[in-house]
């Protein structure tokens, strides 16, 4: 189950997480590794068997709808990194 | 008995005879905190001032009556579950500097109960490691030796109890991050049923298989920690609704009825042979008390655990990771070329190796392509680790394993490699896919070093796992043994 250099960047890119070269070359040896380890799996038969997601059997768990108040906005921005005039700041999103 | 070994129970008796004052614990616990942490590192953020205050409230809960058992008790927070007011960094540089405008459930409620918080412990980051090894900031040792690793994730819980700095801590475990540090420290350690204590406030790393749960000295300990924290939260949707029972009526000291089961699985031939032979000597404790021990059981699915856990954990890790975008709070890189390329600057920088590493491995098994042979495929033997502990608690009230493969490893004997990391947590790691409860708690020592035994029952079994640990526990004396420190 080797991985490319390639497919490493690929993965990286769906992640936004950038990566530096050597980073690339580290995490396609170890990941190539790990996948290796992961096909034990494939001999188990499970076309049967149906998938659990949550252990727990609830569903569509939903509360009262009531009014309260949230947070304030002083708060919320407390931590933002950009804030500005009372919005969060961002680099333009959209492109010419 | 110095007052920074006491247990709750003992600490709550002198106070309530008003033989001991709060201000007198905290004080204690401070002292010890000084004494020792220049050689745990347990702590990521102390918050003495807040302390000796929340220490003069509770002693005015004692004067008017209405002190709770954890009212004035000196405890430790992971740095995962959000404080108000107080840092919460998750030991990551992504949240080196975030500050929660709000409580997690279980930190409200222990304040609602009169804690007397002393700090914020040290963790791998994001939770995501077996050593603490993978915090951002520095690493915790063990107290029982401070050449070798607390365990992890939470091992800075699990270090500061048994270093004496609190009394009790919370930590959180995903795959063992309970467990196993409190096997790796001597002390008792429960990774509740899933659903049981409420997750909100916990910042998430996988969603499925989270749960926030108590390190204490004894099992009376544990169940009055578990009383303060359970219980149905309305925030938390995966929170169970249902009344909470009174966990120290649980704790009667024989095993008369009890079936316990020795799964073969978890004592393979490659077991540190001390391990074993403490394991062993335990169990006959354990029948000595009254109970009857199945030696024929058998859990063929164990070795498929770890490869489904490191599907599944990281798959749901690289979505709540997502929001880590250095635009609402966090780290955030700035002055890159685009929105996007500040976004993935702001991840290379603020996320750590093993973080990026999961990320990679969950983005991986998420994708297009690859989603049904490995997620969906690891979501399916989940079913089956599932059934096959159903089957055996139709036998056996609780099973029988060691907490880990070893006694605790040196610092820096694993870090260069992830897999065999990831195996320090092959028998911690099912009970978390199956959302069934499990208690560690001390067994014995292999050369002085701590050996933890764990006890494992079926969903909201907490009650029996309790009342085991507690026989277990007023028949040997491992749990009264201090570190040498």
């Amino acid at each position: 189950m080797a991985l490319t250099q390639e497919e490493v960047r690929h993965i990286a890119r769906l992640a936004r997480l950038g990566l530096s070269p050597e980073e690339v070359e580290r995490l396609r040896e170890q990941l190539s590794s790990i996948l290796e380890h992961f096909q034990v799996l494939q001999g188990l038969d499970t076309s049967q068997v149906p998938p659990t997601a949550y252990v727990v059997p609830l569903t569509s768990v939903c509360r009262e709808d009531q009014p309260a108040p949230s947070f304030s906005r002083e708060d919320i921005l407390a931590n933002a990194p950009r804030p500005e005039e009372g919005y969060f700041r961002v680099q333009a999103v959209l492109e010419e | 008995m110095p007052a920074h070994y006491l247990t709750i129970a003992q600490a709550h008796h002198l106070l309530t005879r008003r033989e001991l004052s709060c201000q007198e614990l905290v004080r204690a616990a401070l002292e010890r905190v000084s004494s020792v942490e220049g050689r745990v590192h347990a702590f990521v953020t102390l918050t003495e001032e807040a302390a000796l205050r929340s220490a003069d409230q509770a002693e005015a809960r004692f004067r008017e009556g209405t002190a709770t058992p954890l009212t004035g008790i000196p405890d430790a927070i992971k740095d995962n579950m959000c404080t108000r007011g107080i840092r919460t960094t998750c030991c990551s540089r992504m949240l080196e500097s975030f500050v929660p405008p709000y409580d997690a459930t279980v930190v409200a409620r222990l304040k609602a109960a009169g804690m007397v918080m002393v700090g914020k412990t040290n963790m791998d980051e994001f939770a995501m490691g077996s050593s603490t090894e993978n915090s951002a900031f520095f690493p915790t040792h063990n107290p029982w030796d401070l050449e070798r690793v607390p365990g992890g994730s939470s091992g800075g819980s699990a270090a500061a109890v048994a270093a004496g700095e609190v009394i009790y801590s919370l930590g959180s475990d995903t795959g063992g991050s309970i467990r196993q540090p409190a096997g790796f420290c001597s002390l008792v350690g429960l990774k509740p049923t899933y659903g049981v204590v409420s997750r909100y406030g916990l910042v998430a790393f996988a969603s499925s298989l989270d749960q926030i749960g108590p390190f204490t000295r004894t099992v009376e300990d544990c169940a009055l920690v578990l009383q303060a924290i359970a219980g149905h939260d309305p925030r938390d949707s995966t929170s169970i609704p249902r009344p909470l029972p009174d966990y120290s009526k649980a704790l009667v000291p024989d095993l008369k009825g009890l079936r316990l089961g020795v799964p073969r699985e978890y004592f393979p031939p490659e077991l540190e042979p001390g391990v074993a032979e403490v394991l062993r000597e335990a169990i006959k404790v354990l029948e000595g008390l009254g109970a009857r021990v199945e030696w024929d059981i058998s859990l063929p699915t164990t070795p498929y655990a770890l490869p489904t856990y490191y599907i599944i954990a990281p798959s749901e890790c690289s979505a709540n990771l997502a929001r880590y975008d250095g635009v609402k709070f966090g780290y955030s890189a700035q002055g890159g070329a685009s929105m996007w390329d500040d976004m993935e600057k702001t991840r290379q920088h603020g996320f750590g190796p093993e973080v990026k590493r999961r990320i990679m491995l969950g983005t991986y098994a998420l994708s297009a392509g690859y989603y049904d042979a490995y997620y969906l495929k690891a979501l399916r033997v989940r079913t089956l680790i599932r059934r096959e502990l159903e089957l055996a608690f139709e036998r056996c009230d609780a099973l029988i394993t060691p907490t880990s493969p070893t006694v605790p490893f040196r610092l820096g004997e694993k870090v260069a490699d992830p897999i065999q990391m990831y195996l320090s947590d092959i028998f911690t790691i099912p009970v978390n896919i199956a959302g069934i409860p499990a208690l560690t708690l001390p067994a014995g020592f292999v050369g002085g070093l701590p050996v933890g035994m764990q006890l494992l029952g079926k969903a909201l079994s907490e009650e029996t796992l309790l009342r085991i640990g507690h026989a277990f526990q007023q028949a040997t004396g491992w749990h009264r043994r201090p570190p040498p420190l």
